[in-house]
């Protein structure tokens, strides 16, 4: 059955549901099972759009849940297809299960991911408690700051995710509404280039090879079960980031858009650094250059590749910070949160004696400002002078009431 | 296989039921196929039967009652003739005997750790039924 090609113009106006849907489109899944989400639908609803209208060959699979949808991708990829999906929160949640299953698997399957508060109370606007949540789970997590990052990251997710010597699922972040909903010029490549970027699916050890049927999904108790886990830490730890590399360089040469696995802004010679990710780096590097002009060496460090954690990246880009404050979007629930750990993780056997401190924000879709960016900067030159955190370890920022801090 | 480290075998949790290329399988008989190390056809899986099928030569009609009922596949039966249970994979879920239609029946539940002869030895006379 032959399918419709689209024409585009250089520029499109797409908010990130659209521009993952049509990366999508263009790479020509083979089955997309989902069940629908705010903010994540429009994704999906319109891939499902583009299978009714003859744009894609493939299979659009209705499912009764977020369980199903990942559980009904698992066997699609096992049987040796090219397949992805979308969900956000609590949909995630209940897919959680088979996440864990789809990674163990080494089954290259694309989650994108719309960003967006977990219950209770119920939310559906955007923070990082879902990617969160995904964060041991054994998949690649890419982020994406906003519409053009969430297009091309779903190719470069492709091409990561099923090289043989990689083998891994996937997830492609963006924020929930504020990339997902807000509409913004993306360049676009022609449904040739795209399609050739990912190349046709190269099968591997899939079900319908018949003349060498395998059993997936298997079983292992105490005797087996480390192994398997011990050799997917591994592919993760020292395979990937080479794979993420060389699909960086491949798509900067397509497209002449460069991605980094840790995205630098002004840090060559920065004093005070902020560390974060979605569309909060965007804001971030916005407010690092108005301090540049009253004189406060402000950088930006955005992380790009969240799993595996580019450990060595980022002690390489903090290095010879003297303040560094990390800008976590998600509960903590009882500790300092994740990229604080992360970087006093990486950070505290380096030579970098940076004074470290943590701020939780934006639950719930909770805006950021610019205002808020312009005190934190400022607590972290304050910070680098006296050569110590001068305030608590743990702050909110743009939480009502009496200021929240701990630690 | 037990000994192999976390770098030596394939990822992902799936096995291969074959050795190389499986051709013509439906054609070819078990003990002729190569069935990989990780098959199961290649271990004992019925380490927790607790009763045990004998079979009982001189009564079998060759029916294949039995071999069709099986859910384990433990039955060999060459050219339509009952030949006897595979005791690696039967569960001794009892199947066999009870869709046994001779009399008395070519089949018996006993406990595993009877032997065979002393089962066969005590095997029930045809029950002629009320007169």
């Amino acid at each position: 059955m032959a399918f419709d090609k689209m024409e585009l113009r250089d520029i499109e106006v797409w908010d990130g549901n659209f521009a993952a849907a049509q990366a999508l489109r263009q790479c020509q899944i083979d089955v997309v099972a989902a069940y629908p989400i705010t903010p994540s639908t429009p994704i999906v609803e319109g891939y499902a759009k583009f299978e009714a209208d003859n744009f894609v060959e493939g299979q659009y699979v209705m499912v009764e849940s977020e369980h199903a949808a990942m559980s009904a991708c698992i066997g699609a990829s096992a049987a040796g297809g090219r397949v992805a999906t979308a969900t956000s929160s609590q949909g995630f949640a209940l897919m959680v299960e088979t996440l864990y299953q789809s990674s163990g698997m080494r089954l290259p399957i694309i989650l994108n991911v719309v960003n967006r508060a977990l219950a209770a109370p119920l939310n559906v606007n955007g923070d990082h408690s879902d990617m969160y949540l995904g964060r041991d789970s054994g998949w690649i997590q890419l982020d994406a700051y906003c519409p053009q990052d969430a297009y091309d990251l779903n190719f470069i997710a492709f091409k990561i995710a099923e090289d043989h010597d990689v083998r891994l699922p996937c997830m492609i972040h963006q924020d929930g509404f504020m990339t997902s909903h807000t509409a913004q010029g993306v360049k676009t490549l022609t449904d040739d280039e795209g399609y050739n970027f990912v190349g046709d699916f190269q099968p591997m050890n899939d079900m319908l090879d018949l003349d060498h049927p395998v059993s997936h999904g298997v079983q292992t108790e105490e005797d087996w079960h480390f192994e398997h886990k011990a050799r997917q830490h591994n592919d993760l730890m020292t395979k990937v980031f080479p794979k993420v590399q060389n699909a960086f360089d491949a798509f900067e040469k397509l497209s002449g858009r460069k991605y980094n696995i840790v995205e630098k802004y002004d840090m060559d010679d920065a004093d005070v650094a902020v560390v974060c990710m979605g569309t909060s780096v965007e804001t971030a590097r916005e407010v690092a250059t108005e301090m540049r002009a009253k004189g406060i060496k402000a950088g930006v460090v955005g992380i790009r590749l969240i799993r595996p954690f580019p450990f060595m990246q980022i002690k390489e880009a903090l290095e010879g910070v003297k303040a560094i404050a990390t800008l976590d979007r998600s509960a903590p629930g009882g500790a300092p949160g994740m990229l604080f750990n992360e970087m006093a993780g990486a950070l505290f056997n380096s030579d970098t004696r940076a004074a470290l401190s943590g701020y939780v924000y934006g639950l719930g879709g909770r805006d950021l400002t610019k205002k808020h960016l312009v005190d934190l900067y400022t607590e972290l030159q304050a910070n680098a002078d006296a050569g110590k955190v001068l305030t608590p370890l743990q702050q909110f920022i743009g939480v009502r009431g009496p200021k929240l801090s701990y630690l | 296989m037990a000994t192999k480290g976390w770098d030596e075998f394939e990822i992902g949790a799936m096995l291969r039921s074959f050795d190389g290329k499986a051709e013509n399988i439906a054609t070819t008989m078990q003990e002729d196929r190569a069935y990989s190390s990780s098959n199961s056809f290649t271990a004992s899986v019925a380490d927790w039967r607790i009763d045990k099928p004998v079979f009982h030569k001189d009564y079998c009609i060759d029916c294949q009652f039995c071999w069709i009922f099986c859910p384990d596949m433990s039955i060999i039966s060459r050219d339509k003739k009952m030949i006897g249970i595979d005791m690696d994979h039967c569960k001794g879920c009892g199947i066999c005997v009870e869709v046994c239609p001779t009399n008395p029946k070519s089949l018996l539940m006993f406990d595993e750790h009877i032997e065979d002869e002393v089962a066969l030895a005590g095997w029930p006379e045809k029950d002629e039924g009320e007169k």
